[in-house]
């Protein structure tokens, strides 16, 4: 389990992350949200006992992380793939952390198979693709067993194959009762692979809840209809309460509602005599969910002064 | 620290602590697993004792001159001076290497205890270069007495001084490694370090004149000049103008300047962000 409670880092006058609380439970995936900037890093880094907070605490499995004695039996962590010594093979990269751990040896080779690198073991890391070196962070990762993982973007720089065994894994170690971390800027990644979110922007915390409540609650799921008397609905379905805007491009006429489902847009459409020809509900995807939540608290957005 | 410290602890600590034999096998495995570790050595080893064969070779004035002078030509400077700067690199690479990388943060992960792993590397260093420094020195010192030898203008290793200037050779390289990883934990820049060690090792102390008081102290403080003395097996002469440095201070130089650059490496590597 990680603890975040009230955590705040500083950097001069610029805050990265800013009264942050939040719990990760074992037993899930939890994905970690936010747009480039949002601050996941520097709270990963702040968990790890990489980085002083500024105020607050961070505590992995109820103790502060950097007062465990051998981190990699406690956290499994993937922050950057290229943090590794291009010049050593795979084996040794890994032999040296095991050995620091206490770790036994065989526990490298069982880690290189496990990720699909073990036939590389020997070859320098500096000859790696991203993807490769990907894996080898995620050996890393799962050399000390650990009860708690954190990865940082697993799947940059992955192919297809590699995503797919990547989302199993994540699973598998949940189901096993860990404790599983992930930070994507990518909702998409998520939609397939966690059960919980945790969403920041500009250091703040946007949402702390599961996967199926955050679709739900924020894209108002809306209904298209396609009438040829879409003056006429517009001011029925207003009158009933709904949102109404037009939809698509000029001539076709087409309506988005919110704010009433579909059979009670049909039943009110029949009852006033209006001719539908089209009438579709639309559900909220992650993807837009996200976006309309983070769109307050993007850090960077592309030719858009602010 | 105090921030980190205030959380509340709901599982005690059951895992032993990290041994430190266990980290230095670590930091050993990650020394011995890049091939540029033997080369560099090799090389090193193989340039340094060539050096003292030409400085011997040329060493005309060695079957005539004072016996007390013959000893000297088993350390040439050109030798030497490039040992002080393979071997001040190639400690600070140890640890600018994982910070240029970020390696840093996994072996932090690994290893909390941010003090044990600078002390863990600083021990490995100091124990390679301890073995290289001592392979050159004892090199050294028997090429030219070979070639001495052949001038029947060989010494013993009783003489006077002799055993003296093979030790503080042997030395050199584990005191200049240290102050490099030192440094290199202190600046974590690659350039920066290097330019560093270089200045701080090579280049300072013969901008120093002995001249005057103030300057002769601060060259007779740096570690190049401290090994200068020790290597001389003469004393200082009765009419010399310059101020000379003691054997007793230039040992102690030895000792603080690896001791003073590792214990600050180790208190501010616990207070910084890695």
């Amino acid at each position: 389990m990680i603890e975040v409670s009230e955590l705040t880092k500083r950097y001069g006058s610029k805050t990265a992350v800013d009264h942050l609380s939040f719990t990760v439970l074992p037993g899930q995936v939890t994905g970690f949200l936010g747009p480039n900037g949002a601050g996941k890093s520097t709270t990963l880094r702040m968990i790890l006992g990489l980085d002083a907070p500024t105020t607050g605490t961070a505590t992995v499995s109820g103790v502060p992380f950097r007062r465990h004695p051998r981190g990699l039996r406690h956290v499994g962590a993937l922050l950057d793939a290229g943090e590794v010594h291009g010049g050593r093979s795979a084996a040794a990269h890994l032999s040296a952390l095991a050995r620091s751990n206490g770790i036994p040896r065989r526990r490298v080779g069982e880690v290189l198979q496990e990720v699909g690198l073990a036939e590389v073991a020997n070859r320098r890391v500096g000859g790696f693709s991203l993807g490769m070196k990907q894996r080898l962070g995620i050996a890393t990762a799962l050399l000390g067993d650990p009860p708690v993982l954190m990865f940082d973007e697993p799947v940059n720089g992955m192919d297809p194959e590699g995503v797919l065994w990547v989302r199993r894994l994540f699973r598998r170690l949940a189901a096993e009762g860990r404790t599983v971390f992930l930070s994507s800027h990518l909702m998409s990644e998520m939609e397939n692979t966690a059960d919980q979110l945790v969403v920041i922007g500009r250091g703040r915390l946007i949402a702390a809840e599961s996967v199926r409540d955050f679709a739900a609650r924020s894209t108002r799921s809306s209904v298209v209809v396609g009438t040829p008397q879409a003056a006429e609905l517009a001011a029925v379905l207003t009158a009933a309460g709904a949102s109404v805007e037009p939809e698509g491009s000029t001539g076709v006429e087409k309506l988005a509602v919110t704010g009433l489902p579909a059979d009670r847009i049909g039943a009110l459409a029949l009852d006033n005599g209006i001719h539908l020809n089209e009438l579709t509900t639309r559900t909220a995807s992650l993807e837009a969910a996200f976006m309309e939540l983070t769109a307050d608290s993007t850090e960077y957005l592309a030719g858009q002064p602010r | 620290m105090t921030t980190l410290t205030s959380g509340p602890r709901t599982t005690p600590v059951t895992a032993p602590p990290a041994r430190f034999r266990d980290l230095l096998a670590a930091e050993w495995i990650k020394t011995r697993s890049l091939r540029s570790t033997p080369w560099t050595i090799a090389i090193t080893l193989l340039f340094v004792i060539g050096s003292t064969a030409v400085a011997t070779l040329a060493d005309k004035a060695a079957p005539s001159g004072p016996a007390d002078f013959r000893p000297y030509d088993a350390y040439p400077p050109a030798g030497y001076w490039t040992l002080i700067l393979v071997a001040s690199s190639m400690g600070a690479l140890t640890v600018v290497s994982e910070y240029s990388s970020g390696l840093i943060r996994t072996t932090t992960v690994a290893v909390p205890a941010r003090g044990s792993i600078v002390l863990a590397k600083a021990a490995v260093t100091a124990a390679l270069w301890t073995a290289v420094g001592t392979t050159a020195s004892t090199g050294s010192f028997l090429i030219s007495q070979v070639i001495l030898n052949g001038h029947h203008a060989d010494l013993p290793i009783t003489h006077p001084g002799v055993l003296r200037a093979l030790v503080a050779s042997a030395l050199l390289a584990p005191v200049c490694a240290l102050v490099g990883l030192g440094l290199g934990v202190l600046l974590r820049h690659t350039a920066g370090t290097m330019v560093a060690g270089i200045f701080t090792l090579v280049m300072l102390p013969p901008m120093l004149s002995e001249s005057s008081r103030w300057a002769a102290d601060v060259k007779h403080a740096l570690v190049s000049a401290a090994w200068n003395r020790l290597i001389q097996t003469w004393g200082p002469e009765p009419g010399s103008l310059g101020y000379t440095a003691t054997v007793s201070g230039s040992w102690l130089v030895y000792t603080l300047w690896p001791l003073i650059t590792v214990a600050l490496a180790v208190l501010v590597v616990k207070r910084r962000d890695v």
